[in-house]
């Protein structure tokens, strides 16, 4: 919270910064749903999408929240209800932990934890505890179906999503976020520091193993085994009705923004600009959020594009993807990072 | 490695002894899912009851009959020109192509025969129907295996289709044009330049899908090997259209027993697979989509002039006797079995509708597959819940 000029209290700045996080997540998930869903989509399908409400049909997920907020809140007859209830809050908060350690400037971050990388994957595995519970929970056979692949799945892309991240982890030889981001931007590429030297060189592979396994993480096409509208008809979601359902919504979205954002940071050079360019840090304050979000949409662009384009994997497929390709590949990936690291 | 003592023994045949007792325990149970009624992958209200072990089928049972409206019985209380009305809702994406059968077999019993221009017309609106039909199983098999994007270029493009159909016949869904005799009316002025433009749009659209999805390494792992139907298995479930075709048996109705349509003046192929998989089934029929836009461009260059309506009495009755016909529709083999007494109305009429045939070899597809499978070889058998229960 350095943007302000005066020091704060600590009572103070938790309550500013549980405010950010608090407002970044449903923004984070309404500027995705619009952006991508709504209208990436619509156009890669020669429609144009919701165009009434608002100008340019902005406003239509504002509606549509409202409309969930509406609806009658459904509690299955034979549902544990307890855990019904508790599911999509559980998948939510993995949600707003993971915004707490991504940094949008040079100050501008929740809490810069000296294992910012390790905590963001350690919470974000919380998702499939609640992904589990729906599915149980709701006393229904296709919630529990989707609810058992997901968490099949979501075990098995954890470990190339660990994986992908430990090459970046070598390099910068930090787990802090800004001290990722720093080594990135005061980087050099053989002498040369004119673009710092942002992980996406050397660490490519890291993310496109990243990237795919943040997919699956994501319960998206091709890996949507889990809620399959056309088999499971929505899997472990299948019960929810009203709020609780928005909770699902938002938790999906939101996490796409924040792994997307973890992407950005490991290995598009996150918030910062390259030293070399002489920016100042004051301005940095100001350029950080608005540099991390233009990536951020970058990278949804790629996630969506390809969630929007392909057919999913059987569920075996999946498995195969990851233990036989995705895992092996990562590995060889971590043994070159360390050797070149130690070579150079 | 010294010999074990008695007491090492003894805890390893306790040890033993317990894990039995433990995997008997943990012996699992098989669960009966109910797909459908309602179930996006069933098109309306089909019901399978597959027993799974795990995710693997044990045991799958179509149930039918939840769409039946009765045709057969409400044919014998309608005059023969009100039953077109009716036998249009059979296969409501292909709607035209129900009327055909019908009508060819009512004419065949009053033996009267159509006029040329009328039997041309007649082929290139049932190629239609086929366009209109097949279309959306190209696009709709995306939505099934989780890709979203096809099925509305389907959409898109079927559209125009449907556009030239309404020209001609008033209605999108249920044209009700055929007649005993020929055809209600003749076609618009400049639809003939619309049509050939619309085919150009249908050939790119597959071009299209094949890019988008055929071409897909995830749809091919989907659909390649899955639901494999050998040949004489699906002749002896009485598999018609192309599924029967994608098991790579050369067999078309419109080549082999065409009945008052014109496709013995044209040139075309029928085009078989050797695989019998879903995926020789999606190939089959999006090669048959081509075929037909080139057996309506053919039609359209060719169309005689004439008139399009014989010399029927007003009032229709058919001389007692039987008839049977059948034509190869969008789905498969269609055939009517006509029985009259010289009423107003039919005595009887046995509708053999392809979807049917088609579903009923379920039971033996789905056994020892995965969950996602049944909805690839649902789609990929691809029927139509109207064409199933009548």
């Amino acid at each position: 919270m350095g943007l302000l000029a005066f020091e704060l209290a600590y009572w103070q700045q938790t309550v500013i910064k549980m405010l950010v996080v608090a407002v970044a997540v449903p923004g984070a998930a309404f500027v995705l749903g619009y952006v991508f869903l709504f209208k990436m989509l619509s156009f890669m399908q020669s429609r144009l999408g919701p165009m009434e409400a608002g100008p340019y049909g902005t406003l239509q997920l504002i509606a549509d929240g409202v409309k969930f907020l509406q609806k009658e809140d459904i509690l299955p007859d034979r549902a544990d209800r307890f855990v019904f209830k508790a599911a999509p809050a559980v998948v939510l908060i993995s949600t707003f932990l993971l915004f707490v350690v991504i940094p949008a400037g040079p100050n501008a971050i929740v809490e810069d934890l000296g294992v910012g990388i390790f905590f963001a994957l350690a919470v974000s595995s919380l998702s499939v505890l609640g992904v589990l519970m729906a599915g149980w929970a709701s006393a229904n056979k296709f919630s529990l179906m989707g609810g058992l692949r997901a968490t099949g799945q979501l075990i098995a892309y954890e470990l190339p999503l660990v994986l992908a991240v430990v090459g970046v982890v070598i390099q910068a030889g930090t787990l802090s976020m800004q001290g990722i981001v720093n080594a990135q931007s005061g980087g050099e590429i053989f002498g040369w520091g004119g673009l710092g030297n942002p992980f996406l060189l050397t660490q490519f592979l890291g993310l496109v193993i990243f990237m795919i396994a943040v997919q699956a993480e994501l319960t998206q096409v091709p890996f949507d085994m889990p809620v399959a509208e056309s088999e499971l008809v929505g899997g472990y979601h299948v019960e929810y009705t009203g709020f609780r359902f928005l909770f699902f919504f938002m938790g999906e979205f939101g996490t796409a923004f924040a792994f997307a954002a973890i992407a950005a940071t490991l290995f598009l050079g996150g918030w910062a600009l390259p030293d070399s360019w002489g920016v100042s840090g004051t301005a940095m304050h100001v350029l950080g959020p608005i540099i991390l979000v233009a990536k951020v949409m970058i990278l949804s662009f790629f996630v969506f594009w390809v969630r929007f384009t392909y057919p999913r994997f059987r569920e075996d497929q999946l498995q195969q993807l990851a233990w036989k390709v995705l895992i092996p590949l990562s590995l060889v990936n971590i043994v070159a990072t360390g050797i070149l690291k130690v070579a150079f | 490695m010294t010999a074990l003592t008695d007491s090492q023994k003894l805890a390893y045949v306790a040890s033993q002894a317990a894990d039995a007792r433990v995997n008997v325990e943990l012996e699992t149970e098989g669960m009966t899912l109910n797909i459908g009624p309602q179930h996006p992958a069933t098109h309306g209200t089909l019901r399978i009851i597959v027993r799974l072990d795990g995710e693997l089928v044990a045991g799958a049972d179509p149930v039918m009959g939840y769409m039946h409206r009765g045709y057969e019985k409400l044919t014998e209380v309608r005059s023969y020109p009100q039953i077109t009305t009716l036998i249009n809702r059979i296969d409501w994406l292909g709607s035209f192509a129900n009327e055909v059968p019908f009508i060819l077999a009512a004419e065949q019993l009053m033996e009267i025969e159509a006029p040329v221009r009328a039997r041309w017309i007649r082929t290139i609106l049932h190629e239609m129907s086929r366009i209109a039909n097949v279309t959306l199983f190209l696009g709709d098999m995306g939505v099934q295996l989780g890709a979203l994007t096809p099925v509305f270029f389907a959409f898109r493009d079927r559209e125009h289709v449907l556009n030239q159909i309404e020209a001609v016949t008033g209605g999108r869904f249920h044209p009700n044009f055929d007649r005993i005799g020929g055809l209600k009316d003749d076609l618009p002025k400049g639809w003939i330049a619309d049509t050939k433009q619309t085919m150009e749009r249908v050939r790119t659209f597959c071009d299209e899908v094949e890019d988008l999805l055929m071409g897909n390494e995830i749809f091919e792992a989907r659909t390649r090997g899955i639901g494999i139907i050998p040949p004489d298995v699906g002749l002896q479930f009485g598999l018609s259209g192309a599924n029967i075709r994608a098991s790579g048996i050369d067999w078309d109705l419109r080549r082999d027993n065409n009945i008052g349509l014109a496709y013995d003046e044209l040139d075309w192929k029928v085009w078989t697979h050797p695989d019998g998989d879903s995926f020789a089934r999606y190939w089959v029929r999006l090669q048959e989509t081509r075929e037909a836009t080139k057996i309506i461009d053919q039609l359209c260059d060719g169309l005689p002039s004439g008139p399009v309506m014989a010399k029927v009495p007003r009032i229709i009755k058919v001389p007692a006797g039987e008839a049977h016909v059948c034509t190869e529709n969008p789905l498969g083999e269609m055939a009517y079995y006509l029985v009259s007494q010289g009423d107003l109305v039919p005595f009887r009429v046995k509708i053999k509708s392809a979807s049917f045939n088609n579903l009923s070899i379920t039971p033996w597809l789905l056994k020892g597959v995965y969950v996602p499978d049944v909805i690839t070889i649902l789609a990929s058998l691809y029927f139509i819940l109207g064409d199933l229960d009548r």
